[in-house]
């Protein structure tokens, strides 16, 4: 096919099969070239996995599979067990979804079902750029105007009097689950980096919802609504059964981002490798504990041990947004 | 009638809900923003521009050799990342279109595409650093330039796809070579949506901080020496803001609404671009 288009090319300079063969030789460096540039792609992929495995090989020798659930973490003594960063990152991530995902949902009906036109498109486009933001700016903000609240406000005791009567209450006293809110002095930890993600994830998961929301047809829509049914029916009759897979699959890809971030968790989880019954305690995560220890790791055992936790952080990140992706695309949302 | 009063309770509830989370989903992101103008808007001046960072508890300082770091790092990104992301979309949509291959190939785009930054900055730190026993401004390029990659790649795709067929038939029965048709029929009909999805990639990279830890990592002073560690605004911000001086924490605030703008201003552009494309 090439050689034909090679004369029709320029047959006018008597050297037509030269012209040709240049030609087949630009077509196949350019197929080439692109070829290997996709090819790159999957090798990067494949190389990030194999480079993560090679560096975590000396921990992976020397822990085993234990590494996983040991909790204990001393680098003075060189023994490296992933159980606490593997907790802190589960729960953050589950409490950030438990909080971001019917806020998220909210809005997303809000700005399908109810929002005026007039205002429609700019909350819409406000929301969008503010996924864009970096994490490190959530991660400021939360460590200098979140903690301190959480510290004052939230974690402490509220003090009040009624009726002559004096009252101290705090989220401690709740009997049963008072052990989960036990007090702490410090606005850096586990709770506080819950929230920060929520916040961070919220755009991200509306936009998606969103997205989502608006592939149901209008005539399924309009059919509801003519049979009678109210707002609120048709969404939770039409539209969210409608979309369902969708929806999963926008969950799994915000709590995939959720699970790996790192700069917004750093700066206010407050690091420590302790496994506690409250949230309101300092904790760590899988990418915060390496974010913070890479560069305090002089020992081969340690840097290999952080890397090891990547290796661990990938493997549950790349099965949440493979199954997300999954989802997504047997919902029809590409 | 009970019925309807019950379900039209149900109903004003349910909404009213939604409307009270989308005020306080937007309070939040409203009160970041406005908090980061405001400690942001104190601490610009004109030596934030012309002064390297200052060693702590000394007065005064800028954010010169940071933003120089940043800026030299994401253009050598850029501009490595958008000839192999823009080829490998167009293998995917133009020559492999269909197959299995391309279909898996894409697949894995998606996963590096929204992997962990922080996995990206490992990868880099154990092919690039470790090796050459020291941190550098190129490792820190190339782990910005592997984030950069996917999100240019996807968006080839989505644009090449866009592409009416008829513009390579009627390219090709004019006798037009293949990468001919590419380069001159097909980039340029999609000029406007692929130039927005390396906006995009830009805009995604600029904030980046976790895999810069690993690579970059910092230089209080100016440098540009590619080989060696280089300032930057991400870890210029985490850095000066965990410290307890007061300078460095303005400083640090006065970074982080120059990154944040800077991205607003590239996604409106790249949204006023990918907008003026649709409705044409």
């Amino acid at each position: 096919m090439a050689v034909t288009t090679g004369e029709t090319f320029d047959s006018s300079d008597g050297a037509s099969g030269n012209q040709a063969r240049r030609v087949v030789v630009q077509d196949r460096i350019f197929y080439y070239l692109t070829l290997a540039s996709a090819v790159f792609v999957v090798v990067m992929l494949i190389g990030v996995m194999v480079s993560l495995v090679v560096g975590a090989w000396p921990a992976l020798e020397k822990f085993g599979p234990s590494f996983i659930w040991t909790q204990r973490w001393s680098p003075v003594k060189e023994i490296f067990g992933a159980l606490s960063p593997i907790y802190g990152t589960i729960i953050t991530s589950v409490i950030a979804m438990i909080i971001g995902i019917p806020v998220s949902f909210g809005i997303a009906i809000f700005l399908t079902e109810i929002c005026p036109d007039a205002i429609r498109r700019p909350i819409g486009v406000a929301i969008e750029l503010l996924a864009g933001i970096p994490s490190i700016i959530y991660g400021l903000w939360g460590f200098f105007y979140l903690a301190p609240f959480m510290a004052a406000h939230i974690q402490g005791v509220w003090k009040f009097s009624l009726f002559g009567w004096n009252f101290a209450l705090s989220l401690g006293g709740i009997p049963l689950i008072g052990g989960l809110f036990a007090n702490s002095a410090s606005g850096l930890n586990l709770f506080t980096a819950a929230v920060i993600l929520a916040i961070m994830v919220l755009p991200f998961i509306t936009s998606i919802t969103r997205d989502v929301f608006q592939t149901v047809p209008t005539l399924l829509r309009e059919s509801a609504y003519g049979m009678g049914m109210t707002t609120w029916e048709v969404v939770r009759h039409i539209v969210i059964p409608y979309c369902r897979v969708g929806l999963v699959g926008g969950i799994m890809l915000g709590l995939g981002r959720a699970l790996g971030e790192t700069m917004a968790v750093t700066f206010v989880i407050g690091n420590s490798h302790a496994i506690s019954a409250s949230l309101f305690a300092p904790a760590t995560t899988i990418s915060a504990t390496i974010a913070n220890e890479f560069s305090e790791a002089t020992t081969g055992v340690y840097t290999s041990s952080l890397i090891l936790l990547g290796l661990v952080l990938s493997i549950i990140t790349f099965a949440v947004l493979g199954l997300a992706k999954w989802l997504l695309v047997r919902g029809d949302i590409k | 009638m009970a019925v309807d009063t019950r379900r039209k309770t149900t109903n004003t509830i349910a909404l009213g809900l939604s409307i009270v989370a989308t005020v306080v989903g937007l309070f939040f992101l409203a009160a970041i923003l406005v908090t980061l103008v405001v400690q942001g808007f104190s601490a610009l001046s004109p030596r934030l521009l012309t002064e390297n960072t200052p060693p702590p508890n000394v007065d005064g300082g800028g954010l010169l050799n940071a933003i120089f770091g940043s800026v030299a790092m994401t253009l050598i990104a850029i501009v490595v990342a958008t000839p192999v992301g823009i080829l490998a979309g167009t293998y995917l949509t133009e020559y492999a279109r269909g197959s299995k291959v391309a279909e898996v190939a894409k697949f894995i785009n998606d996963v590096l595409l929204s992997a962990p930054s922080i996995i990206i900055g490992l990868f880099v730190y154990t092919i690039l650093v470790m090796p050459f026993g020291h941190f550098s401004a190129w490792s820190g390029a190339a782990a910005l330039g592997l984030i950069a990659l996917p999100v240019i790649n996807r968006t080839t795709q989505d644009m090449l796809g866009l592409v009416p067929n008829a513009l390579r038939e009627a390219a090709a029965a004019l006798g037009t070579p293949r990468w001919k048709t590419m380069t001159h029929v097909i980039y340029r009909a999609a000029r406007a949506g692929i130039l927005t999805g390396v906006l995009l990639a830009v805009a995604r990279i600029t904030g980046e901080t976790a895999p810069l830890l690993f690579t970059a990592l910092n230089n209080q002073f100016f440098s540009a020496d590619l080989g060696g560690p280089m300032a930057n605004l991400p870890y210029v911000i985490y850095q000066f803001a965990t410290s307890a001086d007061p300078n460095w924490q303005r400083i640090a605030w006065g970074a982080a609404l120059l990154i944040t703008l800077t991205i607003l201003a590239i996604n409106i552009i790249a949204r006023a671009l990918a907008g003026g494309k649709q409705q044409s």
